[in-house]
C-alpha cells in the first residue's frame, strides 16, 4: 500500500508558505475555510484573509478587486462553485479583463463523494480550459501542490489549480518539482502512453503495472497542466508509442481527453481513448468505490490501454 | 454644509450638458450605443472626473488615484466622452466607438483603454469589485493591520473607491452580496452613486422588478445613505462630499435621475435604453441640447 497524504493539508502547509514569502498574496474564502483548508492561512495571516459569506459570485468579484490593486489573489471554494455559479465573474474578470486571480477549485472531481452530484465537479475543466487566457493546473500529489502552488502564484494570468478533497498516494519524491506547462513522464514504455493526472495518475501507474504483467509496456505522462497543454509531450507519445489512453477523474467530454485529441487529430492521428465519466452524473458513495463505479477504475485504464494498443495494430498493419 | 461655488456649478452643468451631445453625436455616428442612461449620469460623471476624483490622466496606473468604476457599462458612451475630455485620450477618437480596432470597445475593456479600471456590461459586478479595491486601499493604508480596517479613512494619501452604478443594474444578485461585504469590512472608502433613472430595458424599474424603498434597503444592509436629485450639481457635490467624510461603513449616494434627460422625447422612454436616433431624431435632439447648453450659459 503507497503511502498516502491528505491533500488539503497539503495546501494549507502550502498556502502559508507562499504566504511568507510573498507578502502581496491574500487569501479569500466563501465561508468553507475549514472545508477547503484556507482556514490554515486565516490563522498565520488573519490581516490578509477575507471571509464573503456564502457568496461565490462576491467572492470572485472581491478578489478581481484585489487583484487589480496589486495582491495576488488566491479565491477558495468548491470546484463546481467557481466553475458554474460564478463562471460569469471568471469569464469577463479572470479572463477578459486579466485580473491575476487564483481559483483555488476544492473537492474537485468524485473526491466530495458523499456530498453526491450536487457538489462533485465533472464537467470544470471542459468549462475552464475554454476560456482565452486561463491556465488549468492539477496535481497529482502533495509533493506537486509544493512544486506548483508557488508557480501558479508567479503565473502571470489566472489559474485556475483543481484540488482534490481526500487522501492520495504519494508519487513523487519531495525533492520533485513539477513544471506548469510542461508534463512529466512518470513511467517509460513504449506501446502506449496512459496520459493522466490528478488521482488518476496513481490509478495509471496501477494500471501499468498489471499492462506490464500481461507483457505491454505503458510511457505514463503526468499532464498536470492541461492548459497551456504541452503538445510536444502528447506528439512525442503519439510519435514514439503509437497509441493513447487518457486517464481523467472527468467527464470525457471536454477535458484532458479531449485537449490531447485535439493535439493528436490535427497534427498526428494515431487512436485516443478516454477514461473518464461517461457524460453522466454520478451519486453518493466513498470515494474510491465512486470512481471505480463511473469508469475510472484501474481495470477501466488498462482495458483503454488494450483497446488503443488494437486500434494502433488495425491503423498501422 | 459645504460650499460650492456658483461658477463651478455653473462649469460642470455646462460640461454634463455639452457631454450629452457628444454622446449623442457617437451613438448617431455608429448608429448603435445606449443614449438613455448616459444622459441620465451626465451631471453625477461630470463632477467625478471633473471636480472630486483624484485622478491623473497622465498617469492611469498612479497606485494612489481614486478608482472609478463604472459598474452601468453599456452608458459607456458617457464613460468615454469624459475620459476625453479629462485627457486620457484625444477628443476625435470618440469618433470610432464601437467600431472594428477602436480602443472604445462596446463595452469598456480595461486592458485596452487605461484609465478604465473595470470591464463592465455584465451588470452588477461594480460594488463586488470595488469592496475589493477598497479592501486593498486600506491594507496599504494601514499596513495590513485589521484594527486598521475600520479605522477613519481620510483623504489623505491613499485614494478612495467610487462605484458609478444603473438601477436596473441593481436587480443582480451579486450587487446584494457585495454591499454586505462592503459592510462586513467597514468599507468607510467605498461610495456608491445609484444613478436611479427609474427605467430599463423593457420597461419602468417599478414593473420590471420593483427595489423601493430603494434608501431602506441599503440603510439595512449597512450603508450610509442619501437620496438627491441627480441633475442638480451643487446636491451631487455635496452629497460626494458628505460620502468621503462617512467613517466604518460605506456610502450610497442615491440620485434621482431622469433616463434620456434633456431631450424631451427620449425622456423616461424605456425605447432609448439601447436605440440609435435616426436623423430626424438626431436633429431634433441636438437643437433640444443646443438650447440646453445655451440656457447655462445664459
Amino acid at each position: 500500500m503507497a503511502e498516502l497524504i491528505n491533500m488539503r493539508k497539503a495546501y494549507g502547509n502550502a498556502l502559508i508558505a507562499l504566504g511568507r514569502a510573498n507578502l502581496d498574496v491574500v487569501v479569500l474564502s466563501a465561508d468553507v475555510s475549514n472545508s477547503d483548508h484556507s482556514a490554515m492561512f486565516e490563522e498565520v495571516f488573519p490581516d490578509r484573509f477575507f471571509n464573503v459569506g456564502i457568496a461565490e459570485q462576491s467572492l470572485v468579484d472581491v478578489a478581481v478587486g484585489l487583484a487589480y490593486s496589486g495582491k495576488i489573489a488566491f479565491a477558495n471554494t468548491f470546484a463546481f462553485l467557481f466553475a458554474t455559479r460564478a463562471l460569469e465573474m471568471v469569464r469577463t474578470h479572470l479572463c477578459y479583463g486579466e485580473a491575476n486571480v487564483k481559483l483555488m477549485a476544492a473537492y474537485a472531481g468524485l473526491s466530495d463523494s458523499f456530498d453526491g452530484p450536487t457538489h462533485h465537479a465533472i464537467t470544470d475543466v471542459a468549462i475552464m480550459r475554454a476560456l482565452p487566457r486561463m491556465c488549468v493546473v492539477i496535481p497529482a500529489d502533495g509533493i506537486a501542490i509544493d512544486g506548483l502552488l508557488p508557480q501558479v502564484a508567479a503565473w502571470p494570468g489566472p489559474v485556475y489549480f483543481r484540488l482534490n478533497r481526500n487522501e492520495v498516494p504519494v508519487i513523487y519524491d519531495a525533492a520533485f518539482t513539477p513544471t506548469i506547462g510542461k508534463a512529466h513522464v512518470v513511467r517509460e514504455g513504449d506501446d502506449v502512453t496512459i496520459i493522466s493526472n490528478g488521482i488518476m495518475l496513481a490509478r495509471s501507474l496501477a494500471a501499468a503495472e498489471e499492462l506490464h504483467a500481461r507483457g505491454l509496456e505503458a510511457r505514463v505522462l503526468d499532464m498536470h497542466t492541461v492548459k497551456p497543454l504541452d503538445r510536444e509531450a502528447v506528439l512525442d507519445a503519439a510519435r514514439q508509442t503509437g497509441a493513447i489512453v487518457t486517464a481523467e477523474e472527468h467527464s470525457v467530454v471536454g477535458g484532458l481527453g479531449s485537449a490531447v485529441a485535439e493535439v493528436t487529430g490535427e497534427d498526428l492521428p494515431v487512436p485516443v481513448v478516454r477514461v473518464g465519466i461517461a457524460d453522466r452524473f454520478a451519486e453518493t458513495g466513498p470515494y474510491a468505490l465512486l470512481l471505480d463505479r463511473y469508469g475510472m477504475a484501474i481495470e477501466d485504464v488498462v482495458a483503454g490501454a488494450e483497446r488503443a494498443i488494437a486500434a494502433k495494430r488495425r491503423v498501422f498493419v | 454644509m459645504h460650499y460650492h461655488s456658483e461658477a463651478l456649478i455653473k462649469d460642470l452643468s455646462l460640461k454634463a450638458q455639452t457631454f450629452r451631445i457628444e454622446v449623442l453625436r457617437m451613438v448617431n455616428r455608429a448608429q448603435t450605443g445606449h443614449i438613455g442612461g448616459a444622459f441620465s449620469a451626465a451631471e453625477i460623471m461630470a463632477a467625478l472626473y471633473f471636480h472630486h476624483l483624484r485622478i491623473d490622466p497622465d498617469n492611469p496606473t498612479w497606485e494612489d488615484r481614486d478608482r472609478l468604476l463604472f459598474s452601468k457599462g453599456h452608458a459607456c458612451a458617457m464613460l468615454y466622452t469624459c475620459m476625453a475630455h479629462r485627457g486620457y485620450f484625444p477628443v476625435e477618437e470618440l469618433a470610432t466607438f464601437r467600431q472594428i480596432d477602436s480602443r472604445l470597445q462596446g463595452h469598456p475593456d480595461r486592458m485596452k483603454l487605461p484609465g478604465v479600471e473595470v470591464c463592465a456590461g455584465p451588470l452588477g459586478h461594480g460594488v463586488a469589485i470595488g469592496v475589493g479595491m477598497a479592501l486593498a486601499q486600506k491594507s496599504r493604508m494601514a499596513g495590513v493591520k485589521p484594527s486598521a480596517m475600520s479605522a477613519p479613512s481620510g483623504r489623505a494619501s491613499i485614494g478612495r473607491t467610487y462605484v458609478v452604478l444603473g438601477d436596473g443594474e441593481i436587480n443582480a444578485g451579486v450587487v446584494w452580496e457585495g454591499a454586505m461585504a462592503a459592510a462586513k469590512f467597514k468599507l468607510g472608502n467605498l461610495v456608491a452613486i445609484l444613478d436611479y433613472n427609474g427605467i430599463q430595458q423593457t420597461g419602468a424599474s417599478a414593473d420590471v422588478m420593483p427595489t423601493e424603498p430603494i434608501v431602506d434597503k441599503w440603510e439595512a444592509f449597512g450603508w450610509h445613505v442619501q437620496e438627491i436629485d441627480g441633475h442638480n450639481m451643487a446636491e451631487i457635490l455635496n452629497a460626494l462630499d458628505r460620502a468621503d467624510e462617512v467613517h466604518a461603513r460605506p456610502s450610497i449616494i442615491v440620485a434621482r435621475t431622469t433616463k434620456g434627460k434633456g431631450v424631451s422625447f427620449m425622456e423616461y422612454d424605456n425605447r432609448w435604453h439601447g436605440m440609435p436616433p435616426d436623423r430626424q431624431q438626431f436633429e431634433a435632439a441636438l437643437a433640444e441640447l443646443e438650447e440646453g447648453v445655451r440656457s447655462w450659459l445664459n
